[in-house]
């Protein structure tokens, strides 16, 4: 499993890269991987909402399962992936990259330091895997 | 070679059925709103029977072997059912008839009702909903209308365990009532101790399925429905499973307040390729007057010269109706059938038979296969599909190489519970010779899972199609015969 | 009694489970529920059930017998005899829900022909693979209109001319989402044969959907175009209601601009069987394909690339989304599906056709014969399909007491729904009713009034 060292997580299994004080959002690559396939995505939110942690802002589905993303951080959406809708499988083979789902313009930046630490979100990890 | 599809068979000009030319003069169309195209196929009577019956090659069914889909119940369909329902006087009748040309219809019903309400428990039935998932809708729906009825407003939640059907947390939500997840514990009953910590006056109710997923009798059934009862909360029972209680307890003895019924898991009628259902619901006495209407009545008693006469009653505070006229009554005719050529003792020999066949699979299959939850199980058990030693082999694999042996594979990744799960239900119907060719078969697999595990990831290799592409499906969504983009 | 062990199968196999008797299984049941005296009739053998059922078949006395004038969402027609023969085929109707694909292609396949089917009826791009019957779909079509917009409209404009039982099962399913509420049916006490124009004012910003039925309950047929587009206007999802015969003759909804129809497929081949099973359409506009409910079947390839079917997008279903999931629906109405591919595949193009003018010039000569007869008079403003509204010089009750005496089923009695038409018979004429029947009844309804 890769947990790349420079990302914050969550225990919904989100991730979070802060440049300044915009946030990129997306899935990690244990989601996907239990996910398996992923044949759609579908946004629930526009750009120019407020949201706050814990909002519902994405829908996944593959196959066998569905999976509603949810954001990390409060702030403003100031973008959002459009190759994911027609390119849905990006986030199998490159969730940490082109599969970034969201940009959020942070409304407190301090917010993200309550997320999990990469090695916190392994160690996570390791206790649901059977 | 694929078979085609009626498009690709249709041929100009044929047609499969001529109608008479009207024996009355014709008037003027209303030409403003005539359609201008009518695309469907044109093919001859011949051309129809041989499509079907090609594509009915390519299907299997109980008729030809052991169906061990677990918590579907796929036993033999008894003929006569089929026959007796096709009798002009229940096919031919309207639904709207006067009441006195369908006494026939509504004896039956009201028959029908009356046992089930014996059967299982209950003081009053209603035959209307068309599916199990239905039922359960309705029976949410009276528990809410109960609460309502009684000015109890607060109760916003319905208590669910992990190992639910999911028609049951997508009918709690569906009647508006928020659901809260209880865990099982390791004996794989109800978390009692959970549950308990969750009983209070937000609880609308709980929904149980006993035996439930992992086919196993809740042994905190009892504590369970008193804890939800403690709260003023009801219980709705999941009759999904009654076949392995079939005259050994009844879900109204126990304190089960709703529950429905599947009159073709437990009785029989034939499961269609997807439907028909029937889904009765039967509730205790406080409830009987928020069941959905119309229900048949004996409105007037007979006497030795007169029969009694059956019409329609409306119970006084009723949810509403749940689906067009009277429910599925085709159904309803077969179970009618199916209930009355077995009587008390064929019934509870339905139930001892269902569970004696499924204990005998499992204690065949405990060497081979791990049993998460193994105890005397009811109608069915749940393996997980998987060893440590092959760990590229899933269940899904498993399931897939039984088609090459000519079985049906049991349902797959349910309960969610269970890793990589196959449950397993014989069915009363199958014989000891059909279970021996079942275990013989995992048994082969198991092995073949070791010496040749490609045969099972490449599995099925003797099916009509092999493994489709489920993700192709999906991603390009081809839901006709045209393109789904065809303008 | 379907059971195949003998006793000495039965010891065996309990010698390997490790227990002494078959109560031993049990032993987690309380012991005080056990085995409880059902109190049911004892059982009866194969011939003696065959004579019982006879018996209370013989009961009734079926629609076939006489004339019949009985319609109102349930109607008679010519089913061929192909249909229930193929029906009968033990590897369709014995078979489950086809969860696995190799072993289940010809259920798929057939559901697949009767998803295009339904498309080419109704115009739309979509159609699952059937729901119960016409009124659970178009309740699900309300649900389906409150979760497009995330239950932010609030109300769904439904015409008082839709089946009174479609528009009971709306009430019934949507009682559960607090603040939702249905308008326009009130109209149904008042004013019940008003049009469609009277609706327009009902839209608004908060309406999720609007549904009408097509022809309507009474028969008769409104260009939608002017309703579809207030619709849209507000924002809101235009639902149709429709009689698939009726599309052999007719436009179809989606030229009125319907986003989804629904409707009763019951005369599609299904016999009338006292109300059911009947089959429910359920189709829409590709925008709206995920918010469908029920199962759909796709088509893909397997692994060698041979066409192949699947069922699709089930991560939309209550199996995967649980309490998220937008319908509970599971079983849908597989054989009744099935039934109606047969059905409209011997029919095809012109049988079709055939049926649905047959059935249009049969009415209207009723309509005609019916308005000759002093006292009656038949409800003209609108064209009309295969039903109509004769406004009759006494409570219908008591006409159809006497066209019973005569032998004839009349129609359906209208003030049962809508109390202000006392005197109101809606008639239903099929391909099946003959020129006879329709006589028979003329010169009852003459006496009637004689």
């Amino acid at each position: 499993m890769n947990t790349p060292a420079d990302l914050r997580y969550t225990r919904t299994d989100e991730w979070v890269k802060v440049e300044g004080n915009i946030a990129t959002i997306g899935v990690t690559d244990y989601a996907q991987d239990a996910l398996s396939d992923v044949v759609f995505f579908e946004a629930v939110v526009s750009v120019g909402d407020e949201i706050r942690a814990g909002d519902h802002i994405a829908t996944l589905e593959s196959v066998k399962a569905a999976a509603e993303v949810n954001s990390p951080v409060t702030g403003k959406v100031v973008a959002i992936n459009e190759n994911l809708a027609s390119s849905p499988e990006l986030v199998n083979s490159d969730p940490y990259g082109a599969a970034w789902m969201l940009k959020v313009e942070l409304s407190d930046p301090s917010e993200t330091a309550k997320l999990l630490a990469p090695e916190e979100y392994d160690q996570y990890c390791q206790t649901r895997s059977h | 070679m694929p078979e085609p599809t009626i498009f690709e068979l249709s041929s100009p000009g044929r047609t499969g059925v001529t109608f008479p030319t009207s024996d009355v003069p014709e008037s003027p169309l209303p030409v403003d709103f005539l359609r201008s195209d009518l695309p469907l196929p044109e093919m001859s009577e011949v051309d129809v029977v041989r499509h079907f019956t090609r594509l009915s090659k390519l299907n299997y069914s109980i008729d030809q072997g052991i169906y061990p889909l677990g918590s579907c119940t796929m036993k033999y369909n008894p003929r006569v059912n089929e026959m007796v329902a096709r009798f002009s006087g229940f096919t031919q009748t309207h639904p709207l008839q006067p009441l006195e040309t369908v006494q026939g219809n509504l004896y039956l019903m009201y028959l029908l009702q009356e046992w089930l309400k014996e059967i299982g428990g209950f003081a009053g039935v209603t035959l209307q909903p068309a599916a199990g998932a239905q039922g359960e809708l309705t029976g949410i729906l009276i528990m809410r209308a109960y609460h309502v009825d009684r000015g109890d407003t607060r109760r916003t939640r319905i208590l669910i365990p992990d190992s639910a059907h999911g028609t049951n947390p997508a009918s709690s939500a569906m009647s508006g009532y928020e659901v809260i997840n209880i865990p099982t514990d390791p004996r794989g009953n109800i978390d009692l101790n959970f549950l308990q910590s969750v009983c209070d006056d937000r609880v609308a109710g709980i929904m149980i399925t006993n035996p439930n997923t992992l086919g196993l009798f809740d042994q905190n059934i009892i504590p369970v429905i008193q804890a939800v009862h403690r709260v003023g909360g009801l219980v709705y029972g999941d009759g999904a499973n009654l076949n392995a209680l079939l005259g050994i307890a009844r879900p109204g003895d126990l304190g089960i307040d709703i529950m429905h019924f599947n009159l073709h898991k437990t009785f029989a009628t034939p499961h269609g390729g997807g439907g028909p259902g029937s889904g009765p619901v039967g509730v205790a006495a406080s409830l009987v007057d928020f069941l959905p209407g119309p229900i048949v009545s004996m409105v007037e008693e007979g006497d030795e010269d007169i029969p009694p006469f059956f019409g329609f009653v409306q119970p006084a505070k009723s949810i509403g109706r749940v689906k067009s006229f009277f429910g599925h009554f085709g159904m309803m005719v077969r179970a009618f059938t199916y209930i009355a050529m077995h009587g008390p003792e064929g019934l509870r020999k339905v139930a001892e038979n269902a569970v004696l066949n499924a204990n005998y699979l499992l204690a065949r299959l405990r060497n081979t296969y791990h049993v998460p939850y193994d105890r005397i199980c009811m109608h069915e058990f749940v393996l997980e599909g998987r060893w440590k030693e092959v760990p590229e082999i899933i269940a899904l694999d498993i399931s897939k190489r039984l088609m090459d042996y000519g079985i049906h594979p049991p349902t797959n990744y349910f309960p969610l519970i269970v890793h990589d799960a196959l449950m397993i239900e014989p069915t009363e119907t199958e014989s000891k010779d059909s279970l021996d060719y079942f275990v013989d078969a995992m048994e082969k697999i198991a092995f073949e899972a070791r010496t040749h595990p490609e045969w099972l990831k490449e599995a099925p290799h003797q099916t009509p199609v092999r493994r489709v592409d489920e993700v192709k499906a999906a991603k390009e969504l081809v839901l006709c015969c045209q393109p789904i983009d065809r303008e | 009694m379907f059971a195949p062990h003998t006793p000495s199968e039965r010891e065996e196999m309990l010698k390997v489970i490790g227990v002494s008797s078959i109560d031993d299984l049990f032993r987690d049941v309380p012991e005080n529920f056990r085995y409880p005296q059902l109190n049911l009739p004892p059982a009866l053998t194969e011939m003696e059930v065959v004579a019982e059922l006879n018996e209370i078949a013989m009961n009734n006395l079926p629609a076939s017998e006489m004339p019949c004038f009985l319609g109102a969402g349930a109607y008679r027609h010519y089913i061929p005899a192909a249909v229930d023969a193929l029906l009968q085929r033990g590897e369709f109707f014995t078979a489950y829900t086809p969860y696995q694909p190799e072993v289940s292609q010809g259920t798929l396949q057939a559901i697949f022909e009767y998803q295009t089917l339904i498309t080419a009826l109704t115009g739309m791009d979509v159609a699952n693979a059937s729901h119960y019957d016409g009124a659970t779909a178009a309740a699900e079509a309300v649900i389906m209109a409150y979760h497009n917009f995330r239950g932010k409209r609030t109300q769904a404009v439904v015409s008082p001319s839709l089946h009174p039982q479609y528009r009971q099962v709306i009430r019934t399913y949507t009682q559960g989402y607090s603040g939702f509420s249905i308008v326009g049916d009130e109209l149904a006490a008042t004013e019940p044969l008003t049009g469609p124009d009277t609706l327009l004012a009902k839209i608004n910003e908060n309406t999720a959907i609007v549904i009408v039925q097509y022809p309507d309950f009474f028969g008769r047929i409104y260009d939608y175009t002017q309703i579809a587009a207030a619709a849209h206007a507000a924002g809101a999802l235009f639902c149709v209601a429709v009689n698939p015969i009726a599309l052999g003759l007719l436009k179809p909804p989606s030229e009125f601009g319907a986003d989804i129809v629904v409707g009763e497929g019951q005369p599609l081949g299904i016999p009338l069987s006292y109300g059911g099973p009947y089959l429910g359409i359920l189709a829409a506009r590709k925008e709206y394909v995920r918010k469908l409910a029920g199962r759909l079947v796709g088509e893909t390839i397997d692994a060698d690339g041979k066409r192949a079917y699947v069922l699709t997008l089930t991560a939309r279903e209550q199996h995967i989304r649980r309490e998220k999931a937008t319908s509970n629906i599971c079983t849908n109405q597989g054989l009744m599906a099935l039934a109606s591919t047969i059905y409209l595949s011997l029919l095809g193009k012109t049988g079709l056709r055939q049926v649905a003018e047959l059935c249009y010039h049969k009415a209207h000569y009723a309509a005609a014969q019916i308005s000759k007869i002093p006292g009656f008079q038949v409800y003209s403003d609108t064209p009309f399909f295969h039903e109509f509204i004769v406004q009759c010089p006494a409570p219908v009750e008591e006409i159809n007491d006497f066209l019973f005496e005569e032998g004839i089923l009349g129609g359906y009695d209208l003030s049962q729904d809508y109390p202000s038409l006392p005197n109101a018979m809606l008639v239903a004429v099929t391909e099946l009713t003959g020129k006879e029947d329709i006589h028979a009844l003329c010169k009852a309804l003459e006496e009637f009034h004689a």
